[in-house]
């Protein structure tokens, strides 16, 4: 009967996300400084565009950003859950590890160095570059935790190597005199306006291929929560499993510190609400529901970062801040409480 | 013994290499339970690890039902064997039913979702450890007693042939571990599931165990049935005791006896006697006791404690010889406790000592 109950919960949650998702989508699509009446939009986008500025609106601003808002806090959220169980802890995430800042770095060095030379640099080049720069980090991250035991002092080593990525990203881009480059100071620290729909695909396509795969790794991911000697002892193959599991939070992160800058604290947050929520930590439906919890969470930030002050538009970090550090600080509370 | 359920032939064992402890060869048969005892340290739990494949083995192969384990795949090797190991896990937010459900991994398909033969089986390990009560408890909100039990139900959900545990008693109370042993005997006897494990308390490793390793220095020093290793020599070379004693009859360890000129004779017999020593044991007071038949428990306990006894063969009438020497002791004694004497036809002579002490001023008479 339990079984039963928990199975109620489960489709409770996700019809909730849904929804929310689904409101959320929709003011987002029709809130901004220019109104839009609900037919019209609809209108735009049954016909997938069309003629006059409030198509443009619609169908070049508002709904690609609608899209990546969702596909990237899905990726971020989803990311900061494998890192969870990677580390096995649930303060760890791409932002506080110093992945994020350290995909920034390298993507600020190859915008910089290819913007000399030719006017654009393709969205795939972009998430390679983030790629290395989070592998980089998670690399030397990795190489601390074969000596720091401690998950504390490991998270104050991934803060540091994040404010040091940080400035050297900070001193790159001072230094950087192209209009073009200009653009960067916005997107380092975090934003997702400006996207395409080329970026919308790509970036689809890469969080697609990575959500599925984590999805299958949900088995192993079940064994991993109970102590790597279970894991192993019931035939996970612990090397393989780890490595996926830090290619794939790594990709995730990577992919959207590229296309919409560092984002703090959705990685920790959202997960931990979900897990709460679901009142369970089987990745089977956890995976799946943090994907979706962060989607709502970051297009709904979106919504309020580019509206809330409009014309002035919030760095999207400055909202995920705001909602995301008390839930960190609270769930840290409880952690303590509990021990 | 029947079938040959676990055979480790020339194995070396240790981390990174580096072995620990080397040359190590034994058997284990189906539906055996054998026990690692040893010194802290002395490199049990790295044996049982090299066994459960969580270390590399550096030398030697080990078989299981006659087939290598090297040559198993990582499926095959779980679902013949299953482990509960000193590893604290905490998970999050997972149910006690969770985690025992967790031993159908080697199972299930690729998503890991239970099937119903699955379900029940996962009911039935947490029947076994008698856990259905905590089914739907937090993990990591239940005491130490009851997170054991639903570990070994864990691993009795992976249907196992061979169990390993390394020292599956350790934090519980003696309630949780003679609950948890009795599990252990049921499933060897019952099921036919052979358990390799490591314990602390030699006391109870000699009561479950039908084989024992000892384990020492840089190998087994002796493998062998619980009368041929648990000997009072054995015991004090395995554990270097230079202090107190080991009694291989009931398993229990005393502490040193106090040395001196004895202060105190004590009159006793059939076990009267045992309060009084250790009462005088904790007072720091030398004593001697007597006469005492050989076959007394007091005997086997004054042995261990007393400074000196004063001992006749069972059943023969008391020895002049005996009286005398007891005679002596209490005169030189500061006080004469009498802990209770059953006086029989043989022992008659004990009631001449009683008057004797009496006529000494010294003489008291303790009850219960």
């Amino acid at each position: 009967m339990r079984e039963n109950r928990q199975r109620v919960r489960y489709a409770a949650v996700f019809a909730a996300l849904i929804a929310a998702l689904g409101v959320v989508a929709a003011l987002n699509v029709g809130v901004g400084s220019v109104s839009i009446s609900a037919r019209e939009i609809l209108g735009v986008i049954l016909r997938r565009g069309g003629e006059g500025v409030q198509a443009g609106i619609i169908w070049q601003i508002r709904l690609p950003r609608l899209i990546m808002a969702a596909i990237l806090g899905g990726a971020l959220s989803l990311s900061g859950f494998l890192l969870q169980t990677f580390f096995g802890n649930p303060i760890a995430g791409p932002f506080v590890l110093g992945i994020s800042s350290g995909a920034k770095l390298t993507v600020a060095l190859t915008m910089i160095l290819v913007l000399e030379r030719v006017r654009v640099v393709s969205s795939w080049a972009l998430v390679a570059a983030a790629f290395a720069g989070s592998l980089l980090c998670v690399g030397f991250i990795l190489l601390l935790s074969r000596r720091l035991r401690h998950m504390a002092t490991l998270l104050v080593a991934g803060i540091m190597i994040g404010y040091i990525c940080s400035a050297a990203t900070d001193f790159v881009i001072t230094f950087a005199s192209e209009s073009d480059i200009v653009n960067l100071r916005g997107w380092s620290l975090g934003s997702f306006s400006g996207m395409s729909w080329e970026r919308v695909g790509v970036a689809a396509a890469i969080t697609a291929a990575s959500l599925l795969a984590a999805f299958l790794l949900s088995k192993p991911m079940g064994a991993y929560q109970l102590g790597e000697a279970y894991a192993r002892s019931l035939g996970v193959n612990i090397r393989a499993f780890r490595t996926a599991l830090i290619l794939l939070s790594s990709l995730l992160s990577a992919c959207v510190t590229a296309f919409a800058g560092p984002i703090s604290f959705v990685g920790i947050a959202v997960p931990h609400l979900v897990k709460r929520c679901l009142n369970t930590s089987r990745p089977l439906v956890v995976i799946p529901a943090s994907f979706l919890g962060g989607a709502v969470f970051c297009a709904a930030c979106d919504l309020i970062a580019r509206t809330a002050f409009a014309p002035t538009e919030l760095n999207i970090s400055t909202v995920t801040s705001v909602f995301g550090a008390p839930v960190v600080i609270a769930m840290m509370l409880r952690r303590q409480k509990e021990r | 013994m029947t079938t040959c359920s676990v055979r480790a032939r020339g194995l070396a064992v240790g981390y990174d290499g580096a072995p620990v402890l080397s040359d190590i060869s034994f058997d284990i048969g189906r539906g055996e339970i054998v026990t690692l005892i040893g010194p802290n340290g002395a490199g049990k739990s790295t044996i049982l690890k090299s066994i459960a494949r969580q270390l590399r083995l550096i030398a030697g192969t080990v078989e299981i039902d006659g087939r290598s384990l090297a040559g198993l795949s990582a499926q095959d090797i779980a679902r013949r064997m299953a482990v509960v190991l000193t590893e604290r896990a905490r998970p999050e937010l997972m149910t006690c039913r969770d985690v025992v459900a967790m031993g159908r991994y080697p199972y299930t398909g690729r998503l890991g979702i239970l099937s119903r033969e699955d379900e029940a089986q996962v009911a039935a390990a947490m029947a076994a450890v008698r856990a259905q009560e905590l089914a739907e408890r937090d993990f990591n909100a239940v005491s130490d007693g009851q997170r054991q039990r639903v570990l070994l139900a864990r691993a009795l959900c992976q249907q196992p042939e061979i169990i390993v545990l390394d020292e599956p008693t350790s934090f519980l109370d003696v309630r949780h571990k003679l609950e948890l042993l009795g599990i252990l005997r049921r499933m060897a006897r019952e099921e036919d599931i052979t358990v390799v494990m490591s314990l602390h308390e030699i006391d109870l490793a000699q009561k479950i165990s039908d084989r024992i390793i000892c384990v020492r220095g840089d190998t087994v020093v002796r493998c062998g049935a619980p009368d041929e290793v648990f000997t009072e020599a054995g015991i004090r070379a395995l554990y270097s005791l230079e202090q107190g004693s080991y009694d291989p009859a009931f398993g229990g360890v005393e502490l040193p006896r106090i040395e001196g000129a004895p202060r105190v004779f004590v009159l006793s017999s059939c076990g009267t006697g045992i309060p009084v020593y250790r009462r005088l044991q904790r007072q720091g007071m030398p004593f001697a006791a007597g006469v005492l038949y050989e076959n007394d428990t007091d005997c086997h306990l004054a042995r261990r404690l007393a400074v000196e006894v004063v001992t006749e063969r069972p059943f023969c009438e008391l020895s002049e010889s005996a009286c005398a020497r007891a005679r002596i002791l209490m005169e030189s004694a500061a006080r004469v406790i009498d802990a209770g004497v059953t006086i029989g036809d043989a022992n008659r002579r004990m009631l001449e000592l009683i008057e004797t002490a009496k006529a000494l001023g010294t003489y008291e008479r303790v009850t219960g």
